[in-house]
């Protein structure tokens, strides 16, 4: 885990956090068939923030996001995102979907499509955007993760690191209000951990919010407002990046800490 | 060695070597034969005792197909011919009788119509088969379905189209009617009122069209008449044609939350597997009869075609339920996580590439359910077996085996060999991965 995601200095002119709220989760629960997966969940996040969320494997990171987006029902709670509250209504859910961008781990490309059919899928049918002005945002945004000449080629034909970026402009052609990242580096070979971290300071610097777990520290350190730490199911801790590391208050935050950073 | 300084350890090649043709004995007939047919002891005996069994089988088949007994008109014939009482071929037997083996009893005078439907026939798969066919084509295709069974049966030209009409209302209340409804309720909605519209008013509307503007076929006699391949075909063709899209949907249903619906679909999908497709034409033929008004009379083709379609749906379905099993859930997230909708998500991202992986399995299972469609034979309608039994029964021709089912034999060969061949070309022409 290195230290630092990167060597540039950080342009934190539109990095602001507004009063505005964008998820709201109050005392949420969920539990997979009898497993009490995530246990009164508090988070409110504001526009514009950078939250990197960590904590051990089986802890509830990931099924937290994908409650926020409704990949996975919650039982008992309530979240509110940009203002439309989740329920089971499946109008709201779709907006909701439309709204908030997420990476996979695994990026989750259709492998059948070509990289700019990826990017215009969603645009063309749930926003019925012509296919022309469609295809003209993602080129844009390809070119934004540096990878206009792989238009045509086919996920399959690319390394992972360049999936992982097709997958993050995917999400942006929807030009998402939101955007959640779990564990978008995870699969990756080191030298191509970075090229995605840079795309995801670049979104930080244009003033997306955006939720991430990830285990780059030096991204937490050098790119988040807030970090939170989970472990069983509920939030432990949570604190600016400085504090967070440099003066963790649980145990359980040091333990993490200690093995993560390894020392 | 003279270009290297042999000398000393360090080495420097100074010339660089030419490519040069492989020895004689990699490449060309001599290299194949090498490495294909004796590249080890064993492979060189397995080879010989292939080549000695070809040889074998040939000097019994050859001789006994070699013989110009074209002209022939009756078994007798033959033997005058050859000399011989066995072992000798007599194919003016298929001359003589072609025309029944592929086209049964269907009035002569008429054959240019499912001629017709035949040539349409390719011109309708075009677009569908191959990408670089205009797509505009596409409109025929979707017109076919109708254009088929009325140049088959003939009659007013009114009926297919306002079968057609029940799709399009099916359509317009889906299109309308999602807004108010929801979507389940809206295709259960459009699907009842297709078929109100087909049970109650096809029949009266295309009167009154029809006796306002008569246009139409001649009728055709008796569906009795439609045999020989052609029947295969017909009943081949409709039974592909809607196997795919109704086993995609058991498959759906099968994999749906709700639980009337998914017992539903296992329901139909296991009992139909379980019960073997004989005793389902048994029941077109016979049973359906004691339910039907009295009076009724539901053409005994189309009872078989349901028949058959039923049944190959439920393979059809469990051949395109191994296809989306095979697909990693992220798909379905990916697709989710985009704000597509569950059918969005299932015409674009899922049943793309479930299909493609489920090919091979679905072209088996329609080269299958070709194949059996000689089992309506069994039931007395008269397919290509059917005619080589009755053929067989004819005093000109009675003993006469090998020949004719040789020949029908070649004829689905042929029609399954190309359907193996296509499903090759298309796995490999959408490989999308290098
Ligand atoms: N679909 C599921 N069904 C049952 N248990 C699950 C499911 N998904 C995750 N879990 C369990 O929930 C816990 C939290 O999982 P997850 O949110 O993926 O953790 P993390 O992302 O923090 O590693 C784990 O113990 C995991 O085994
Ligand atoms: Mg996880």
């Amino acid at each position: 885990m290195a230290d630092i995601a990167t060597d540039r200095t950080i342009d934190r002119s539109k990095m602001q956090v507004s009063d505005e709220v964008a998820i709201q989760i109050t005392g949420m629960n969920k539990w997979y068939g009898t497993f009490h997966v995530l246990k009164e969940i508090d988070l409110t996040v504001q526009r514009g923030e950078r939250i990197v969320i960590a904590g051990p494997s089986g802890s509830g990171k990931s099924t937290l996001i994908r409650c926020i987006n409704r990949l996975e029902e919650h039982q008992a709670g309530q979240i509110i995102v940009d203002g439309t509250e989740l329920t089971s209504d499946l109008k709201n859910i779709d907006k909701i979907r439309s709204e908030v961008g997420m990476c996979f781990q695994h990026f989750n490309l259709f492998p059948h499509l070509t990289i700019l059919e990826n990017c215009t899928l969603a645009p063309i049918w749930v926003r019925k955007t012509p296919k022309k002005e469609a295809e003209e945002t993602a080129m844009h945004f390809l070119e934004k993760v540096k990878i206009p000449e792989q238009a045509d080629k086919y996920p399959g034909q690319l390394s992972g690191g360049q999936q992982q970026r097709v997958a993050i402009a995917r999400s942006l052609c929807m030009k998402p209000r939101i955007m959640l990242f779990d564990e978008p580096t995870s699969a990756l070979d080191p030298e191509m951990i970075k090229e995605v971290l840079d795309t995801m300071i670049e979104l930080a610097e244009e003033g997306m919010t955006m939720l991430c777990v990830t285990h780059e520290m030096g991204f937490a350190r050098q790119v988040a407002n807030r970090v939170i730490f989970m472990d069983a199911g509920q939030i432990v801790e949570q604190n600016e990046p400085e504090e967070f590391f440099n003066n963790p208050k649980s145990e359980r935050t040091k333990l993490f800490l200690s093995q993560i950073l390894g020392h | 060695m003279s270009d290297t300084h042999a000398q000393t350890v360090a080495y420097v090649r100074e010339t660089m070597l030419e490519p040069q043709a492989p020895p004689v004995t990699v490449v060309g007939p001599i290299g194949w034969a090498k490495t294909n047919l004796f590249s080890s002891r064993l492979n060189t005996v397995i080879t010989l005792i292939a080549l000695a069994f070809v040889y074998l089988v040939l000097s019994i088949l050859l001789p006994w197909a070699f013989h110009n007994t074209w002209s022939a008109t009756s078994l007798r014939d033959c033997r005058e011919m050859t000399g011989t009482d066995h072992g000798a071929a007599c194919w003016g037997v298929i001359r003589d009788r072609w025309q029944q083996i592929l086209f049964g009893n269907y009035p002569v005078d008429l054959r240019w119509r499912p001629i017709l439907d035949l040539v349409l026939l390719l011109v309708a798969l075009a677009p569908i088969l191959f990408s670089n066919v205009p797509r505009k084509l596409l409109w025929f295709s979707a017109a076919y379905p109708f254009i088929m069974p009325w140049l088959i049966w003939g009659g007013s030209v009114w009926v297919p189209v306002m079968a057609a009409v029940g799709f399009i209302l099916g359509y317009l209340f889906l299109k309308f009617g999602e807004k108010a409804l929801g979507s389940l309720f809206a295709m259960i909605g459009a699907v009842v009122v297709a078929i109100v519209w087909w049970l109650f008013f096809l029949g009266p509307v295309s009167d009154i069209f029809a006796s306002i503007l008569p246009i139409g076929l001649e009728k055709l006699g008796s569906s009795r008449d439609i045999g020989g391949l052609m029947l295969a075909f017909v009943i081949g063709v409709v039974a592909i044609g809607l196997s795919l899209p109704i086993g995609i949907v058991l498959a759906l249903g099968r994999q749906s939350d709700l639980l009337i619906v998914k017992t539903l679909c296992v329901g139909f999908i296991e009992f139909i597997r379980g019960v073997p497709l004989i005793t389902l034409l048994f029941v077109a033929s016979t049973l359906l009869n004691i339910f039907m008004p009295p009076g009724t009379n539901f053409d005994i083709v189309l009872r078989v075609i349901i028949m058959v379609t039923l049944f190959s749906s439920a393979y059809m379905a469990e051949v395109i339920r191994g296809g989306l099993a095979a697909l990693p859930k992220g798909q379905y997230e990916g697709g989710d996580s985009l704000g597509l909708n569950y059918w969005q998500a299932q015409r674009l991202i899922i049943m793309p590439q479930a299909l493609k992986i489920s090919i091979p399995g679905i072209v088996s299972t329609f080269i299958g359910l070709f194949k059996d469609t000689t089992l309506v034979s069994i039931i007395g309608l008269l397919d290509p077996i059917g005619w080589a039994t009755a053929i067989r029964a004819d005093t000109d021709w009675i003993g006469i085996l090998w020949e004719l089912y040789a020949f029908i034999a070649l004829l689905f060969f042929i029609i399954c060999f190309g359907m193996s061949r296509y499903s090759m070309y298309l796995e490999r022409k959408l490989k999308t991965s290098h």
